[in-house]
């Protein structure tokens, strides 16, 4: 029975999350069907097969550009059926969790978001989901034959286990009664590394003194090839937009490392990056809560190691 | 003009998190219950709303009679009437039918509610509600106006914001920063002890969703401290022990 995944794309490129969801679906098994809509760039989709896919769908109709949740589900729907599939897989997003629930609701499936690894089937089908922002787990069972599931970054590892394949066009049979909600408009940074999907993530707090000492932060965040991150006073003062702000109301992360520059470590910023692999920590108060949650800490002038920390980074690569 | 709000009552987010009962029940002892702080946006957005419209809210928790405190408050932050569901909330899928059950028919113009529950993280209520009741829903909305039939909202992306129009009745999961969270005043609260509160009992669903146990993760090794003048070290420990630069 193949499994279905939908990759979402960015920019043309496909996320990699959901390059990592495919990786998922072929760990638990597969035969794997990926299913892409709206404009993606043709190499990165036949690369799938490098990850596990055996079949590649491509649903380009330009209609399919915005990320219209309902149409989105409905396109998902039809797939499901026409594959004969009976389990989907998404990257948890803005736009894959609610078209994940959209599609859930429709078919009857057992839906579990925030997955963090691969499924254990030895007693009932049991994921392991992120809760508590991050501070617990928990393991439930998904006992409907329909299952939709929605992981958080590294849940699976992404390693080559195939060659490209052939991209099959899918013709999508798209309702403008689905169009329930009309895109105006939309303001979105470019060439960045997204939050979410960063490997690195460097993010300063109020000891960075000022949005002026962000270029600092961002030179650091280069070298890394880290998306910026920040605390939740930076973005309530403005100093940073608040799709960076970490924190318990604000975007969680997962990378392999977390640096926390000038962030003292209240328990609601904690939330948001405590399922971070690796955390460095520097701050000039030793006493910084922060520390306790690290596994390498610096007590020190930001001004001063941010620079240092940089060239040294240059220097070893 | 009618508004329904849906709240969660969570723990207070500097709590310690533990289980009791081999890892299958939350450990409450010493923990402080509050409205879910993504809820507590969507209710003052809605109290907001409710001025400007001059609209009638009502405010739905699914939770056993522990929950009531919770309501309360949010009475007395400015909801008209509170409607408790009589059910431990298991899952996403079982609060969702709950909440389509008791809106089903209702005539609810707008149903707000938080973007996620900040214990169980699903962030799907709000959609799975759109997806029962056959209305749109948006999430995580940080914007929320609305003109006759039709609001305009804004909704965080990864990496920026989607301005999106969308025509009432439709859910919407809200995030800061929709309106400041509202502190009840003591009028407030002493007007919530006699605004109604109605008890429901659930409708019986198989959400097909079980849990099987809690995890808490393993605990963090010790920090190593490096000196500020000896930044080489850290980026020697990053490459050669961590193995992540």
């Amino acid at each position: 029975m193949p499994i279905l995944v939908f990759v979402e794309g960015a920019e043309g490129k496909i996320k990699k999350t959901s390059l990592e969801a495919v990786a998922y679906a072929h760990a638990m098994g597969g035969p794997v069907t990926a299913i892409a809509l709206g404009d993606v760039d043709k190499n990165e989709l036949e690369a799938l097969g490098k990850f596990g896919a055996q079949k590649v769908l491509h649903a380009s109709d330009q209609r399919l550009n915005e990320g219209v949740i309902q149409v989105y589900a409905s396109v998902l729907q039809k797939a499901l059926s026409d594959e004969g599939a009976d389990i989907l897989i998404l990257a948890n997003s803005s736009l894959g969790t609610p078209v994940a629930a959209n599609v859930a609701a429709r078919i009857g499936a057992s839906l579990a978001t925030n997955v963090v690894e691969l499924p254990s089937t030895s007693g009932g089908f049991v994921v392991k989901r992120s809760i508590y922002t991050g501070k617990a787990f928990s393991l439930v069972t998904l006992s409907n034959t329909k299952k939709v599931i929605t992981i958080r970054k590294n849940a699976a590892e992404l390693k080559e286990v195939g060659g490209n394949v052939q991209v099959t066009a899918y013709a999508a049979s798209i309702s403008d009664a689905d169009f329930t909600t009309k895109i105006l408009s939309s303001e979105k940074s470019t060439g960045e590394i997204l939050l979410p999907e960063a490997n690195i993530v460097v993010s300063g707090g109020r000891g960075m003194k000022g949005p002026e000492h962000w270029k600092m932060l961002e030179d650091l965040a280069k070298v890394l090839h880290a998306a910026t991150g920040c605390s939740k006073p930076v973005s309530d003062m403005g100093w940073r937009p608040h799709h960076e702000h970490v924190g318990q109301t604000g975007v969680k992360v997962a990378p392999q490392l977390y640096v926390a520059i000038g962030i003292s470590g209240a328990i609601q910023h904690l939330a948001g990056v405590n399922s971070s692999k690796y955390i460095v920590v520097i701050n000039k108060d030793p006493e910084a809560p922060f520390f306790k949650a690290a596994d390498y800490g610096i007590v020190g002038d930001a001004f001063e190691i941010i620079p240092k920390l940089t060239e040294a980074i240059k220097a070893a690569k | 003009m009618k508004i329904l709000v849906c709240i969660t009552h969570v723990p207070d987010t500097t709590s310690k998190i533990n289980f009791t009962e081999n890892n299958t029940k939350f450990d409450t002892s010493g923990v402080q219950f509050i409205i879910g702080p993504y809820d507590d946006y969507a209710l003052a957005r809605a109290v907001e709303l409710k001025e400007s419209l001059s609209a009638t809210l009502t405010v739905l928790n699914v939770g056993l009679v522990e929950t009531e405190p919770t309501l309360r408050k949010a009475l007395a932050i400015g909801a008209d009437d509170a409607i408790r569901v009589n059910a431990e909330p298991v899952d996403s899928f079982f609060i969702a039918t709950q909440i389509a059950e008791h809106a089903k028919g209702a005539g609810y113009d707008l149903i707000l509610m938080g973007r996620e529950s900040i214990d169980y993280n699903s962030g799907v209520v709000h959609s799975l509600v759109g997806a029962m009741l056959n209305m749109p829903s948006v999430s995580p909305v940080m914007k929320l106006d609305i003109e006759g039939g039709t609001a305009k909202v804004t909704i965080e992306i990864e990496g920026g914001k989607e301005y999106v129009e969308v025509k009432l009745p439709f859910v919407a999961g809200c995030q800061e920063p929709i309106a400041e969270w509202k502190i009840p005043n003591m009028r407030g609260i002493m007007s919530a002890r006699t605004k109604p509160l109605k008890v429901i009992e659930p409708k019986a669903v198989d959400s097909g969703v079980k849990l099987h146990k809690f995890e808490l993760p393993p605990p963090k090794g010790a920090v190593k401290m490096i000196s500020a003048d000896n930044v080489a070290e850290l980026v020697n420990l990053l490459k050669n022990e961590a193995k992540v630069i």
